[in-house]
C-alpha cells in the first residue's frame, strides 16, 4: 500500500484504483463539451458591464459585419421562456433572475446578448464588437453599501425554518465566569471548477439533448423542460464526466434554456463555451458572511452559553442563505443556546451552494471562538473540545448516530506532534519563520436522498449498473462498481457502470455529500433483488430473504454461521432454473424518514434530502480534527502552511484511495480559503474585479508540501444500508479556523477575517 | 480575439520592415497595428481579452539563432532578447556571477511560462491592472487615453505606490527588469537605421500624463539584446508574494553590493511590485556607499527608498512591506557567501 492507497482498516473497502483512471489520464474521458455535434453553430455571451439599470440600446452593425455571424439574440428577440422557481421553492433554478427578458439589469455580468456564429472565433469577435448603451443606477454591492435591505432568514427562505435555540442564553451568558464576544468575516468565493460553464443543445425533432456538466441531470432535465414548456420526457441531459462542480452545477442556471431555445429556433445544434470571467456571474458563488459569536463558560471550560448570529448577502429577488447555525448550535454540549441568521439583499447575482455551504463560514466563526476561549481559560484547545464533547445534540436532545470527534483529535494530534507545541504565542520559530500550531474540529451532516438503480447480471458474471449519478471527480464510478462487485460477488473487472445520463434511473443531486450513501444504498438493494431472484430459482422452498441476506454472494463461499449450511450459489444452475440469459432488476430506494412524495419527486428532479439534524429521533454527522503548522516570515509577513494533518471518521469508507483524495483536496481547499481565495468586489459598481485564475488565487503545488490524511474506523448502523457518511465536504470545513488559530499561535495576533493576507499581520 | 495576419520574420531586417510598414505616425507602440510576437505569453492573452488588437503579428522567433545567445565574458554579460527565461535562469555562470538575475527569472511566473517566454518579451510585458485587462471598464487612461482611471479609487491592492501619476497607478509587474536596472544594464535596440544602445533605465516611461506610452521604443524597433557591465556575485532578488510560486510580487527588491573589508564600495537597489516602471532607488543607494552595514543603516536605506511613496485605499501596506523587503534583501546580500 502507498500513501495514495491507504491500507484498509475495519469497515473499509479496498483502495482499488479509479474505474475511470486510465480514461482520465489518457484524455479519453469525454466531458460535455467533447461530445460530437452534427454541424453545430457556436454561441458566445455578451454580459452586462453595469450591475443595475437598463439597456438603452444596442449597436450591432459592427458585430453583424463579422463574417460567419448567424444571429444576435438580445432581450428584443430572445426566445420566450417560462419562469423558473428557485430550487428551494419547488423549482429547479439557482436564480430567478432571468436574463434576456427585459432591458433591466439586475447584476454585473448578467447575460444581455448571445452571438451565434459559424465558428467560436467569429462569435467571440462579434461579441467583442457589440456596443451597448446603458442607463446605470448606483448599485448596492455588499454589507456596507447604502441601499441594501436586511431581514431575518426565517420566514423568507423555505429551507431555513427556525433559528435554533434552547435554554436561556441571556441569563447564562450574563452569569458565566468567562465570556467571549467576537466577530468574524468570510469573503465572497467562486467555485472555479476547471470545466467552464459550457452547454450544448441539440434537437432531434421535438426531442432535446443537452450536453452540460451538471451535478443533477434530473433536475436540469426537468427544469429546462419546464422553462421551454415541453414534456420532461423529451429532454435528455448527458454528461458522463463532470470537470468539477463544488456545488456550482447543482441547480439550473439560466443559460441552458436560453441556448436550447435558440437552437430550436435556428434548427441547429448550438455549443456555448463561456469564458472564465463570465463564469463568475452566470452561475452561483459563495456569498460573503459576517458573524458574531458569544460564548460563556465556567472556569472548568464547560460551555454554559452560546449565541451565533450570522448574516449573509443574497440577490434582490432571491432569499438564498446557508444558515450554518443549524450545525454550530448543535456541535458542543451547551445548555443555553440562541441564534439568528439574517439575509442582506444587494444588487448581486444569486449565491448558491459551494462546497460545505453552511459549515465553511459558520464553523470558521465557532472554531475560532473556541480557540479564543481556550486562550482565555489558559487551556489546551483540544481539551476544551473534550470537555464539551457530547453524544447528544443540545437543541433537540437527539443522540448522534455515532461521533468520533475526540478519537479524531487524538489520532491527528499524535500524527501531527501536538505535544511538541509550546502553548505561548510567539514562542516557536525557525530562522526567518515564526512557527504556529493550530487545530479545529470539522464536521459535515450525513445526508441521503431517494435513488433508483438498474442492475443487470449475465450468466458469465458480467454486470451492468445504470444510475443517473454523477462523476464529478469524486470517484462515483469506482464506489458504485465496488458496491455491485461486493454485493453480487462478481469480479470488479466484470462490472460496467453508467452514470451521468438522465435516461438512466434517477439519482439525487450530487450535493450535500449524499451521493455515495444514496447511490450505493440503491445499488445494494437492487443487487439483493437479483440475488433473491436467483436464490428463489434454485431453492424455492427456503426462507429466501434471509438466505439472500446471509449468504455472502453468488459463487462465493458463505462465511456467516447462518449461511454455513448453504453451498455457494451456482450461477449456471440458477440461470438454468430461471430459464433466462440475463437477470435485470430495477429498484427505488429511500432513506428512513424520507417524505411520502419522495419517489415521485425523485422522478421529477427534486431530491428530498434527509439526514443531518433534520431527522426525527437522531442526528447524523461525520467528524474530523485538523491540525496545521503555519509559518509567518518575520520580515515579509508571508504566510505559508507547510503541514496540514487531518483525521476523519465517516462511517464505512468505501474506498480508502478515493476517500483520501477527497479529504486531501478538502484540506488544501480549506487552506486556500483561509489564505488565498476571495473574489474582490468593486464597491462603487458592484462588479467582481479579479474574475480570472491569475488574480483569483488558489494554491499551487509549492504551497502544499505536506498533507496527511488519517482515516479512522467507524461503524454506524443507524444511517443507511451502506453505512456511509458523506465525506466530500468534510475536510475543507475546519481548516479556516485551524489556520487562523495557528497564526495566532505564531504571531500573537488574532485574525477574524478571511482570507488572511500578509498585510493583516503586524509583528 | 480579432482576425490578424501572421508573418514569420526570417531575418532582423524583414522584421523591422514588417513592423515599420504598419506603423502609423503618432500611434504609441502599444497601439501599433503590427506587434512583434515572441513567446506570446503576454501578447496573446491581451489579444484574447480584446485589450490589444493588432492587425498583424510579426513572429520574431526565427531570429532566435542570432538573438538568443547567453555570453558571459569575464567582466560583463550579454543576453540575446530571444533567450528563454528558463535557459538564462539555469545558466551556471549567471547563477554564480549574477544571482540577482537568475533569481529574478526563477521566481517569476511558472516553469511552463519560463520555458516559453523570452527576455525581450519579459521586459515588455504589460501591467496586470484588472481594469486595464477588462475592456468592459470604460475608464482606463492606459487603454483608452483621457477616459480616467478606474483603479484609482477601485480595487487597487496590487497597484503602485512609487512613480504614480493622477492618470495611472498601474504596477510594472516584471521581476527581471529590476535586476537589469539595478545592474546598469544597457539595452540594444535594432531598428531601421541599425542598432543603438540605450541604458535600460531609459527604456520605460513613468505614466505621467500619457500612461499609454510605456517605453521609449518606437514602432518598428525591436530589442535585440541586453548587456550588463561587471560581475555581481553578491546580489540577491527577494520577492514577497501571496503564494509560494507562480505569482507576481507584492513587493520585491533587487540588491547588488560590492563589499570590501566590511565597507560597501558600491550598492544597487531596485524595487519591484511597488512602482509603475522598473525602479531604481538611487537615494537609498547613496546612503550605503562607503558605509559599514548594520541594521540601523538598513532601516534608513529602506526608509529612503520609500520616501516618496504614496498609497491608495488598498495598497498602502506596500510601503511598510517594501521597506522590510529592502532591509531584508540588504541583510541577505551582506551575509551571503560569495565564492571568489
Ligand atoms: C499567469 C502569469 C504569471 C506571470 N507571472 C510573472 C511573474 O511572477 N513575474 C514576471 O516577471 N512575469 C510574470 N509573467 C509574465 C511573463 O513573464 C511574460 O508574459 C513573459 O515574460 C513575456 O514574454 P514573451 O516572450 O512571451 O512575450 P510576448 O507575449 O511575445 O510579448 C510581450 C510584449 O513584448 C513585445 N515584444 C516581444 N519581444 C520583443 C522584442 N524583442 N522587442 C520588442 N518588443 C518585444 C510584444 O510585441 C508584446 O507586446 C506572468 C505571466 C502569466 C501569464
Ligand atoms: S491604473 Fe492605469 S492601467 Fe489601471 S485603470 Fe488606471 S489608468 Fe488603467
Amino acid at each position: 500500500m502507498t500513501a495514495a492507497a491507504p491500507e484498509p482498516k475495519a469497515n473499509m473497502g479496498q483502495p482499488v484504483p479509479r474505474y475511470d483512471a486510465a480514461a482520465k489520464v489518457t484524455g479519453r474521458a469525454t466531458y460535455a463539451s467533447d461530445m460530437p455535434l452534427d454541424n453545430p453553430a457556436y454561441a458566445f455571451l455578451v454580459t452586462s458591464a453595469i450591475a443595475k439599470g437598463r439597456i438603452d440600446g444596442f449597436d450591432l452593425d459592427d458585430a453583424r459585419g463579422v463574417r460567419g455571424v448567424i444571429d444576435i439574440v438580445t432581450h428584443e428577440n430572445a426566445p420566450k421562456l417560462k419562469e423558473s422557481k428557485l430550487f428551494s421553492n419547488g423549482g429547479y433554478a439557482g436564480t430567478t433572475i432571468q436574463p434576456l427578458k427585459s432591458a433591466d439589469i439586475a447584476h454585473d455580468g448578467e447575460i444581455i446578448a448571445v452571438v451565434i456564429a459559424e465558428s467560436y472565433e467569429a462569435a467571440r469577435e462579434a461579441a467583442n464588437r457589440v456596443k451597448v448603451s446603458y442607463t446605470a443606477v448606483a448599485p448596492s454591492a455588499s454589507f456596507d453599501s447604502p441601499g441594501t435591505t436586511t431581514a431575518a432568514a426565517k420566514g423568507q427562505n423555505s429551507q431555513f425554518k427556525e433559528d435554533p435555540e434552547v435554554g436561556d442564553f441571556a441569563k447564562a451568558f450574563d452569569q458565566a465566569e468567562v465570556k467571549l464576544t467576537a466577530s468574524y468575516d468570510t469573503p465572497t468565493q467562486h467555485h472555479n471548477p476547471m470545466e467552464l460553464f459550457t452547454t450544448s443543445c441539440a434537437w432531434m425533432g421535438d426531442n432535446l439533448v443537452i450536453y452540460e456538466g451538471s451535478q443533477y441531470v434530473y433536475g436540469l432535465k426537468n427544469g429546462v423542460a419546464e422553462q421551454l414548456g415541453i414534456d420532461a420526457d423529451k429532454v435528455r441531459v448527458v454528461n458522463p464526466y463532470v470537470g468539477g462542480g463544488f456545488g456550482s452545477r447543482g441547480s439550473m442556471t439560466p443559460r441552458t434554456a436560453i441556448i436550447a431555445g435558440i437552437a430550436k429556433r435556428l434548427n441547429r445544434p448550438i455549443k456555448l463555451v463561456p469564458t472564465r470571467d463570465q463564469g463568475f456571474t452566470i452561475a452561483t458563488y459563495r456569498a460573503e458572511t459576517r458573524h458574531e459569536i458569544r460564548l460563556g463558560a465556567g472556569r472548568d471550560g464547560k460551555l454554559a452559553a452560546l449565541r451565533h448570529e450570522g448574516s449573509e448577502v443574497s440577490s434582490r429577488p432571491d432569499a438564498y442563505c446557508v444558515g450554518g447555525t443549524k450545525t454550530t448550535t448543535r456541535l458542543y454540549a451547551c445548555p443555553n443556546v440562541s441564534s439568528l441568521v439574517s439575509i442582506v439583499r444587494a444588487d448581486r447575482n444569486t449565491p448558491g451552494f459551494m462546497r460545505s455551504p453552511p459549515e465553511v463560514p459558520y464553523l470558521f466563526a465557532l472554531e475560532s471562538a473556541m480557540d479564543e476561549l481556550a486562550v482565555k481559560l489558559n487551556m489546551d484547545p483540544v481539551e476544551l473540545r473534550r470537555i464539551n464533547d457530547t453524544t447528544v445534540e443540545p437543541i433537540g436532545g437527539k443522540p448522534y448516530t455515532s461521533r468520533s470527534l475526540m478519537a479524531c483529535f487524538d489520532e491527528a494530534a499524535k500524527a501531527f506532534g501536538w505535544s511538541q507545541r509550546s502553548p505561548q504565542p510567539k514562542s516557536m520559530s525557525d530562522g526567518d519563520w515564526l512557527v504556529g500550531y493550530g487545530c479545529a474540529a470539522t464536521c459535515y451532516p450525513t445526508q441521503m436522498a431517494p435513488s433508483a438503480a438498474r442492475v443487470r447480471l449475465q450468466r458469465d458474471g458480467r454486470t451492468r449498473v445504470e444510475i443517473a449519478g454523477h462523476e464529478i471527480g469524486t470517484g462515483a464510478y469506482t464506489v458504485i462498481a465496488q458496491t455491485a462487485s461486493e454485493r453480487l460477488g462478481v469480479p470488479l473487472e466484470k462490472v460496467a457502470v453508467f452514470v451521468g445520463d438522465s435516461d438512466l434511473p434517477p439519482a439525487p443531486v450530487a450535493g450535500g455529500s449524499n451521493s455515495t450513501a444514496s447511490t450505493c444504498s440503491a445499488v445494494m438493494m437492487v443487487c439483493d433483488q437479483i440475488r433473491q431472484r436467483l436464490f428463489k430459482a434454485v431453492m424455492p422452498g427456503d426462507s429466501l430473504a434471509d438466505k439472500a441476506k446471509e449468504t455472502v454472494g453468488i459463487s462465493q463461499t458463505p462465511s456467516t454461521q447462518a449461511a454455513k449450511s448453504d453451498r455457494p450459489l451456482d450461477l449456471d444452475k440458477a440461470f438454468d432454473a430461471l430459464g433466462v440469459g440475463v437477470v435485470e432488476e430495477y429498484g427505488e430506494w429511500k432513506p428512513e424518514g424520507a417524505p411520502l412524495d419522495s419517489f415521485a419527486a425523485m422522478h421529477s428532479g427534486h431530491a428530498r434530502l434527509v439526514g443531518g439534524h433534520s431527522m426525527k429521533y437522531k442526528i447524523a454527522y461525520a467528524f474530523g480534527a485538523e491540525f496545521v503548522e503555519v509559518r509567518v516570515d518575520r520580515f515579509t509577513h508571508e504566510i505559508r502552511a507547510p503541514r496540514l494533518v487531518g483525521a476523519f471518521a465517516a462511517g464505512r469508507i468505501m474506498n480508502p484511495r478515493t476517500a483520501r483524495s477527497q479529504l486531501m483536496g478538502g484540506l488544501i481547499w480549506g487552506m486556500s480559503s483561509a489564505l488565498l481565495e476571495a473574489t474582490e468586489i468593486d464597491e462603487r459598481n458592484a462588479r467582481y474585479v479579479n474574475d480570472n485564475l491569475a488574480d483569483y488565487l488558489v494554491p499551487v503545488n509549492a504551497d502544499v508540501p505536506g498533507v496527511e490524511v488519517i482515516l479512522l474506523s467507524e461503524q454506524d448502523d443507524h444511517i443507511n444500508p451502506a453505512g456511509v457518511k458523506g465525506l466530500g465536504e468534510l475536510a475543507n470545513v475546519g481548516t479556516n479556523a485551524a489556520i487562523c488559530n495557528a497564526i495566532y499561535h505564531a504571531t500573537g495576533q488574532r485574525i477574524r477575517k478571511l482570507p488572511v493576507r500578509l498585510e493583516n499581520i503586524e509583528v | 480575439m480579432r482576425p490578424f495576419s501572421y508573418q514569420r520574420a526570417t531575418d532582423p531586417d524583414l522584421a523591422v520592415q514588417a513592423l515599420s510598414a504598419a506603423a502609423a505616425a503618432n500611434n504609441p507602440l502599444t497601439q501599433a497595428a503590427a506587434q512583434p510576437l515572441a513567446g506570446g505569453t503576454t501578447l496573446i492573452d491581451l489579444m484574447k481579452l480584446d485589450v490589444m488588437r493588432p492587425a498583424a503579428l510579426v513572429d520574431i522567433n526565427p531570429l532566435a539563432s542570432g538573438w538568443s545567445a547567453i555570453e558571459s565574458k569575464g567582466d560583463g554579460l550579454r543576453l540575446g532578447a530571444l533567450a528563454k527565461m528558463s535557459d538564462v535562469a539555469a545558466h551556471t555562470e549567471i547563477q554564480r556571477n549574477y544571482p540577482v538575475i537568475a533569481n529574478s527569472l526563477n521566481l517569476a511566473a511558472s516553469a511552463q511560462l519560463r520555458n516559453m517566454a523570452t527576455l525581450g518579451g519579459n521586459v515588455m510585458q504589460r501591467t496586470r491592472c484588472s481594469y486595464f485587462r477588462d475592456v468592459s471598464y470604460e475608464n482606463c487612461n492606459k487603454r483608452n487615453p483621457g477616459s480616467g482611471c478606474a483603479a484609482m479609487d477601485g480595487v487597487n491592492r496590487m497597484h503602485a505606490v512609487l512613480g504614480t501619476s493622477d492618470q495611472c497607478i498601474a504596477t510594472y509587474p516584471g521581476d527581471f527588469a529590476q535586476a537589469l536596472i539595478a545592474l546598469d544594464a544597457m539595452v540594444e535596440i535594432t531598428g531601421r537605421s541599425g542598432t543603438r544602445n540605450v541604458p535600460f533605465a531609459d527604456l520605460h516611461k513613468a505614466p505621467g500624463s500619457t500612461p499609454d506610452i510605456e517605453t521609449t521604443l518606437q514602432p518598428g524597433e525591436l530589442i535585440s539584446a541586453f548587456s550588463v557591465p561587471g560581475r555581481w556575485p553578491r546580489s540577491v532578488y527577494l520577492k514577497a508574494r501571496d503564494r509560494q510560486s507562480y505569482e507576481f510580487a507584492l513587493s520585491s527588491a533587487a540588491v547588488a553590493l560590492d563589499v570590501q573589508d566590511g565597507t560597501i564600495r558600491d550598492a544597487r537597489v531596485a524595487l519591484g511590485g511597488v512602482a509603475t516602471v522598473p525602479w531604481r532607488a538611487r537615494e537609498a543607494e547613496a546612503l550605503l556607499k562607503g558605509q559599514k552595514f548594520d541594521d540601523d543603516l538598513a532601516q534608513r536605506v529602506a526608509a529612503a527608498a520609500f520616501a516618496d511613496a504614496r498609497g491608495r485605499q488598498h495598497n498602502s501596506f506596500k510601503i511598510a512591506l517594501g521597506k522590510r523587503v529592502v532591509a531584508r534583501a540588504l541583510q541577505q546580500a551582506v551575509t551571503m557567501e560569495v565564492r571568489s
